[in-house]
């Protein structure tokens, strides 16, 4: 409000004056309260219903009860036949994020210095092909991805998704780890080889401790956008050994015979733990980074 | 030493090289082959021309689909826009208290930092058919019987759950873009008494005609190609109602074996998306285009 001007040269305003120049924020703030309100009560309600028995009127919450969360201590029923444990499921997810979060740190590092310090032929035309790629939708490759992937075996191997994975986000990630040594300064690096260090050792021991928030950041992003993942895991991992947490969340809303908002609220919570986590820890910084993790819609 | 010099990058860039052909390059190719022949579950090499473009011509729903598609793709976007431009618009200008502001944009970042799953999930509960959904419930309040939204109308409900997720995109992009704006220019228009249509017009719109076509472009490639959230929500469902073109690419493939003649509806969204890409590239260089993408 500090905007609207200085009080002291004010004139004196009237009433109607006075709503005049007020509306405009009344308006503001109406319609941010009107429509974000209903996304604050989806995720209250998310975790309301889960640790209780029925809601009245589908929105007010009665008996509290833990009766939902037994999907930690016991499997499932579905028609009949059990789902796999939701240990299975959630060790598969590290699995799957951890390893992720490792290939694509390491070799977006690697290839972030390279891009970023290093003359080699063909600079240029690699530089413009990534930036590129950055746009291309890679979603509508999946039918060829499936066929490669079949090809060398990997088909419902959670390893073979991580591959995809990576190569999907490698692009925006070797861009922006490239951003982080661009701002190193070369004074640096150049100190650490005149002392008669190799390439690689200066990369390693000097540039690499000096971007390490920036590594941190970016762990943090492909860690979670592992986690996140659906539509790979659906499509190219079908045994019930390898499933993750996101497709035992799917498999347990496709059931049109057991509708249980309680259950399914509490392992929507379950899932999201290390989101919100996240989110409840580096709100600030999310609102700078968000644009370089999500690379779908 | 000439070698030397060349091994280092080698070994360095060798994964990301590597990673980048394997899933981008050789699929790319794959799907410009493989339109071109009838592969099926078997996965036999069998190649007949054109054919499956002319399947594709006399697809009795292949009309629906481009309907929904251009109106899946058209609305949202305005939505993600629009909507992400008000968000942006009113964080920031209007809501002058950065703590404020900082909180709406946050709580609007929910819905994309959330997992599909869990996203698409609070959807669907929101339009179930039984009276344990959320609009169901409003509905009984008023003693009116249980509708079955998603049935009825799944293109608006597939509309508006994949534009809020977008519009927290363009919300970012704007509100950096108009944060990015000298609070001189904001001082010296209040100084002159200008009202707060003029101070958008002349000051904001300005400032966020770039961001405002990178925005529009960007999302109009992912719209057009991603099919993730309307696979959970309707699965094309009910009777095509909702079904996209890259989805039914994706149902083709996956749920009826036909790699081929799902290639083929690939191959058209790739040439698309190809030329969306080198669009973005003239319009905004390279340089402007990462200044999009890399806020603050």
């Amino acid at each position: 409000m500090e905007m609207t001007g200085n009080p002291v040269s004010q004139p004196v305003f009237t009433a109607a004056e006075r709503w005049k120049k007020r509306l405009p924020y009344v308006i503001a703030y109406g319609v941010l309260a009107l429509t974000t309100l209903p996304v604050i009560f989806m995720y209250a309600w998310l975790i309301l219903r889960s640790f209780s028995d029925k809601m009245i009127y589908g929105i007010i919450p009665v008996d509290f009860s833990l009766e939902n969360w037994r999907f930690l201590w016991s499997n499932i029923d579905q028609r009949g036949s059990e789902l796999p444990s939701i240990w299975t499921a959630t060790r598969n997810s590290f699995l799957f994020a951890g390893t992720l979060t490792v290939l694509e740190v390491m070799i977006g590092t690697m290839a972030g210095y390279a891009m970023s310090r290093m003359e080699f032929p063909g600079r240029q035309s690699l530089l413009k092909v990534t930036l590129l790629l950055h746009a291309f939708p890679s979603v509508s490759l999946l039918i060829a991805v499936f066929y490669i992937l079949n090809f060398m075996g990997l088909y419902d191997s959670i390893f073979g998704v991580v591959l995809v994975k990576t190569a999907l986000q490698i692009p925006m990630t070797a861009w922006i780890v490239k951003g982080f040594f661009d701002d190193v300064p070369w004074d640096l690096e150049w100190a650490g080889l005149i002392d008669g260090c190799g390439r690689l050792k200066v990369w390693f021991s000097i540039v690499l401790p000096y971007i390490r928030p920036g590594i941190a950041a970016v762990s943090i992003f492909s860690f979670l956008s592992g986690w996140s993942e659906f539509l790979l895991l659906y499509t190219f991992v079908i045994s019930d050994e390898n499933i993750t947490l996101a497709s035992y969340l799917q498999r347990l809303i496709s059931d049109p015979n057991t509708v249980n908002y309680g259950l399914l609220s509490a392992v929507s919570l379950f899932y999201m733990i290390p989101v919100l986590l996240f989110f409840i820890f580096t709100q600030k910084s999310l609102m700078q980074m968000s644009v370089g993790g999500g690379k779908y819609v | 030493m000439q070698k030397s010099k060349w091994k280092l990058p080698a070994v360095m860039l060798g994964p990301f090289l590597l990673l980048i052909l394997l899933f981008f390059f050789l699929p790319v190719l794959l799907i410009a082959v493989l339109a071109f022949t009838d592969m099926d579950s078997a996965m036999r090499w069998e190649f007949h021309g054109l054919e499956n473009f002319r399947k594709m011509i006399a697809d009795p729903i292949i009309g629906l689909i481009l309907k929904n598609t251009a109106v899946y793709v058209g609305f949202t976007l305005l939505i993600n826009v629009f909507f992400g431009f008000f968000l942006a618009l009113f964080t920031t200008y209007f809501i002058q208290r950065e703590s404020l502001g900082l909180f709406f944009r946050t709580v609007w970042m929910l819905p994309r930092i959330s997992p599909p799953v869990v996203y698409v999930l609070l959807w669907l509960w929101f339009f179930d058919p039984s009276e344990y959904g959320i609009l169901n419930s409003f509905r009984s309040l008023f003693g009116l019987p249980p509708e079955p939204w998603l049935n009825a109308g799944p293109m608006p409900a597939v509309i508006v759950a994949n534009g809020l997720i977008g519009a927290s995109f363009g919300m970012i992009i704007f509100s950096s873009a108009i944060k990015s704006i000298p609070k001189e220019r904001f001082f010296a228009a209040d100084v002159d008494g200008a009202s707060h249509w003029s101070v958008i017009k002349d000051i904001i719109f300005p400032a966020i005609r770039w961001p405002f076509m990178f925005v529009t472009i960007w999302q109009f490639l992912s719209l057009l190609t991603s099919y993730e959230y309307i696979l959970l929500l309707t699965d094309g469902g009910p009777l095509y109602g909702s079904e996209v073109l890259a989805l039914y690419s994706y149902h083709k493939a996956f749920q009826h074996f036909e790699f081929g003649y799902g290639s083929a509806v690939s191959l058209i969204l790739v040439i698309i998306a190809v030329v969306c890409s080198l669009l973005l590239w003239r319009f905004f260089g390279m340089k402007r285009m990462m200044g999009s993408a890399k806020i603050e």
